[in-house]
């Protein structure tokens, strides 16, 4: 049986200037990433915006059409996917049928030349804790089981990155989460990078160090849960994380650290470090759990109207009108200092300064809403 | 408590219901009746104790069945339509399993002839296809003869073990080739230790198909044949004076080996699934 | 195998950037293609040669010399035209009759037979395990003179006594209807398969009555199998002789014994070819016509 020679590459995992074309369409257009050594990182953005493209030509299935990827000082843009030192979960589990669960899981390590491999599988089976399931085939194992026997199929090679290719898409409500738990709590025991592919943002909140926002090819931005959804740089990923309200605004002054910006008669400030653009027409973004219904702030906006409303359990989400018409989204949190408003009561908004953050006012309002998650 | 009495239906509307409820299930088994009639004659008959001529009934005897070699050509033109069905199986199923993995796995230029290469053969009629080939041996000075007939049997045989085949090939997920590839098989470890075995029981199937065609086979083979004989050449020369009952042994002895070999199949197939 | 990288690259949705190997496909193409091509196509070029050929005047009987007689063609289509309308006569009404037979039968299969759908299948295809010749000497036994149908007909009142049923046009039309019903029901049964019962539960919510849905939703949806079951039954049928051989008469030759009879018994092998040609060009035409007009493109 021949043995195949696999890298033993560690390092960080560089793309640089990857781009990827099929024909004329352009899937992965000049991206550029580093993910850390050991980092649980996430891509995540809607159907068809590269991720999976990405992941795929990191794992070797695909081939880049201009770029290189390496991990540490080993470029393995041209690796064959049998020689990297990656391995790959995939988004229908992928088990072989013909073969038993421990076959499965032996697999990657029989090609390898690797004669004892008991130890090893009965090592994986026990991560997921599923080892009195081995001698069973694929079909006998419900989702939720098949998907933990990829996860350990692919574990037990010990690659140097472990891509998943939403591996949680199929499975019902509370599995996912459970699973999403599962998954966190292996990748800090094993310490491998785990690049997690997924349209769910959140999923890749819950799960990731970091996230990069994929859109149309590229990456709109990258950082920590908590920075992308603070302060978002691009509307797109304003609107695809959670909720957002974005008002068009226009600057009438920069000083003292502060944006002073105004929008039919009203005036509103941001801090200068939460803006993103130096253009005289901005959007001014604040979340909708961030929005009192009050008046006595700096930021305010009197004479709204309630256009809709609905009891979520844990918040109230309401439909304000502002006096030009715009509606804004306000997520009041169910506990004391509820105002428990109706249809038609009119109301005022405010909010603080810190909670905003100012956009480029070229960019489309409703990039990133509204997109159907697939599947 | 009150007696009244819950309403049921009379009994002929409940009667008439049922009847055209099952009458297509009724329909269905008058159907099976009339498709085994002919086996099951043919089955009685290989007890009649008829001598050299089987056209009447004589009465019953084993020992057509203790001795079906007995009449002289009906073994060796048993044994022939084997060795012509194995070696055609055999040399069909290669070559139509290459053809199926190179339509579905890969882009090649003359795809819509190559199509149309593997489909007018089953389009063409037997008579049509025998003709021709005899025709052509006959320009070239071939004697027909065992290895014409190998030639015919493969021809025709090509054609359904390509299509058999791919039909297993493209429900094959293209995904579990890439996972193999992922976790360290170059290509042809992914070949021997994923694609194959999924494979192998449309291959299995493509060739028993190939089989039974071949040793069924009548016209392209008469044509084809000269005077070397098969079991259906035998018994079409024999019809006229009446055919030995050991013929009907041979004919019954596959029906129930054929059966058995499906009815094992299924049950096997059944049971991986449930393990 | 090199075989499979082609797999791998194609399948994931576009060109690769580098297209390695593309030699393989025609390499295992090659020897399966070039043995039709031998064995099939050059044949049928070879039929063709010998269809214009002739026998010259005082040569012996097996020689000819290739004179491009077209006349061929008419000669022979003039003296077995009684023949070649038999041909299709017969081969349409057995299909029709197998087309009437099987599609209860198939619907029984798919819709009411649910966890025994396998077990039928099998016995669908059974009988045919039984040698294709001994299944029609069979019938020709069972519906001869001295077998058990004739005797029972000739106790009734409606039948005289010089009833019989082998050696005519009833038993060799039987015969076809008969030896290519698995070749009719089996491609019925796959296309009312793949009918979602729910959509036979959609017409009945939209006020269908039952013969309503089976007219206007369950025939439609089973017309690809319809085409496929009737093409695989007339083609074949079209050209058999085997079933006018032992259950007809003279008068119930097809062109299929006139062409085996040319090349064997009479041996005149340009008419034989011209004969066969004909035919095949006869078939082509009428399932071109077929296909076109009944819109299925994928039948391979």
């Amino acid at each position: 049986m021949a043995k195949t020679k696999v890298s033993q590459d560690t390092g960080d995992l560089v793309l640089n200037r990857i781009s990827k074309y099929y024909g004329d369409f352009c899937a992965v257009d000049d991206l550029s990433l580093t993910i850390p050594d050991g980092s649980f990182f996430a891509l995540l953005g809607p159907s068809g915006c590269g991720k999976t493209t990405t992941l795929r030509m990191i794992a070797g299935l695909e081939e880049p059409t201009a770029g290189t990827i390496s991990i540490g000082d080993t470029d393995i843009t041209t690796q064959k996917s049998y020689r990297r030192n990656v391995n790959t979960v995939f988004q229908n589990y992928a088990l072989f049928p013909h073969l038993s669960i421990f076959e499965n899981i032996a697999f990657g390590l029989r090609r390898r030349g690797i004669k004892d491999v008991k130890d090893e599988v009965e090592k994986a089976l026990n991560l997921v804790e599923l080892g009195h399931l081995s001698e069973r085939k694929p079909a006998q194992l419900s989702g939720g089981q098949q998907q933990r026997i990829a996860v350990a199929r692919a574990i037990v090679n010990r690659p140097e990155v472990l891509l998943l290719d939403e591996p949680l898409g199929a499975l019902d409500l509370k599995l996912r989460r459970q699973m999403q738990i599962e998954l966190k709590r292996i990748q800090l025991e094993v310490g491998i990078t785990f690049i997690h592919v997924t349209h769910d943002q959140e999923e890749a909140m819950t799960m990731a160090d970091t996230i990069a926002v994929m859109n149309q090819g590229n990456i709109e931005q990258m950082g920590s849960a908590t920075e992308l959804y603070e302060a978002p740089t691009t509307a797109f990923v304003a609107n695809f994380l959670g909720q957002c309200n974005l008002i068009k605004v226009k600057v009438q002054s920069r000083s003292g650290g502060k944006v002073v910006v105004s929008a039919k008669g009203h005036t509103f400030e941001i801090p200068e470090s939460r803006v993103s653009s130096s253009n005289d027409a901005l959007l001014l973004g604040v979340r909708p759990e961030k929005l009192r219904l009050d008046d006595k702030g700096v930021n305010s906006i009197k004479e709204c109207v309630v256009t809709d409303r609905s009891f979520v359990g844990t918040s109230t989400q309401y439909l304000v009108r502002t006096p030009w018409d715009l509606e804004l989204v306000v997520f009041e949190q169910n506990d004391e200092g509820l105002h428990d408003l109706r249809v038609g009561d009119k109301v005022s908004l405010e909010w603080d300064s810190e909670h905003t953050f100012g956009l480029d006012g070229a960019q489309d309002v409703n990039a990133g809403a509204d997109l159907d998650d697939d599947e | 408590m009150s007696t009244q009495v819950i309403p049921r239906p009379s009994f002929s509307h409940r009667s008439s219901r049922w009847f055209s409820r099952n009458l297509i299930r009724i329909y269905a088994a008058l159907a099976f009746i009339y498709l085994f009639i002919p086996v099951a004659y043919t089955f009685a008959f290989s007890f009649n104790d008829s001598g050299k001529s089987n056209l009447v009934w004589k009465g019953f005897t084993l020992d057509n069945w203790k001795n079906p070699c007995g009449a002289p050509q009906v073994c060796k033109s048993v044994a022939n339509s084997l060795q012509i069905g194995v070696i055609s199986t055999v040399v069909a199923t290669i070559l139509g399993t290459m053809i199926a993995f190179a339509i579905s796995r890969h882009s090649f230029k003359g795809r819509k002839t190559t199509n149309l290469l593997i489909f007018l053969p089953m389009a063409t009629p037997e008579v049509v296809l025998g003709a021709s080939l005899l025709a052509m041996f006959l320009n070239l000075r071939i004697n027909p003869g065992f290895w014409t007939i190998v030639i015919a049997h493969v021809m025709f045989c090509i054609s359904f073990v390509v299509v058999t085949v791919k039909a297993r090939v493209a429900s094959l997920d293209p995904r579990l080739e890439q996972a193999a590839m992922d976790l360290y098989a170059n290509e042809r470890e992914t070949f021997r230790y994923v694609t194959l075995p999924l494979v192998m029981p449309g291959i299995a199937g493509a060739a028993l198909l190939a089989f039974s065609l071949s040793f069924d086979d009548f016209i392209i083979t008469n044509f084809n044949s000269g005077i070397e004989s098969t079991f259906p050449k035998f018994v079409y020369v024999s019809a006229a004076r009446g055919i030995p009952a050991q013929a009907n042994v041979i004919g019954s002895a596959m029906f129930f080996i054929a059966l058995i070999i499906v009815i094992v199949g299924q049950v096997v197939s059944r049971q991986r699934k449930k393990s | 195998m090199a075989f499979l990288h082609g797999a791998t690259k194609s399948k994931s949705g576009g060109e690769s950037a580098l297209k390695k190997r593309s030699l393989t496909p025609y390499l295992l193409l090659a020897p399966g293609l070039i043995w039709l091509i031998t064995f099939f196509v050059i044949p049928i070029f070879s039929l063709a040669s010998t269809s214009t050929m002739v026998r010259p005047q005082g040569a012996q009987i097996g020689t000819y010399v290739q004179e491009l007689r077209f006349a061929n063609y008419v000669d022979a289509f003039l003296a077995n035209q009684e023949q070649y309308v038999r041909s299709f006569l017969y081969a349409g009404i057995a299909t029709i009759l197998a087309l009437a037979i099987s599609y209860p039968l198939a619907y029984m299969i798919a819709f009411k037979a649910g966890k025994y759908r396998n077990i039928l299948l099998v016995l669908v295809v059974a009988p045919f395990f039984t040698s294709f010749l001994l299944r029609t000497v069979a019938w020709s036994q069972i519906l001869g003179d001295e077998g058990p149908v004739v005797t029972t007909l000739k106790l009734l009142p409606f039948f005289d006594d010089s009833i019989r049923l082998t050696a005519t046009p009833f038993a060799v039309v039987s015969g076809l209807t008969y030896n290519f019903l698995p070749f009719m029901t089996l491609p019925l049964y796959a296309s009312l398969e793949r009918i979602d019962p729910r959509t036979l539960e959609a017409s009945g919510d939209l006020y269908a009555s039952g013969f309503t849905t089976f007219r206007k939703v369950t025939v439609p949806l089973s017309m690809p199998g319809v085409v496929a079951g009737t093409l695989l039954t007339f083609i074949p049928a079209a050209g058999d002789y085997v079933n006018a051989a032992l259950l007809g008469n003279p008068s119930t030759k097809m062109i299929g014994n006139v062409i085996e009879s040319r090349f064997f018994a009479v041996v005149d092998y340009p008419t034989a070819a011209a004969l066969s040609f004909t035919l095949m060009a006869t078939i082509l035409i009428l399932v071109t016509l077929y296909i076109r007009k009944s819109g299925t493109d994928e039948l391979v």
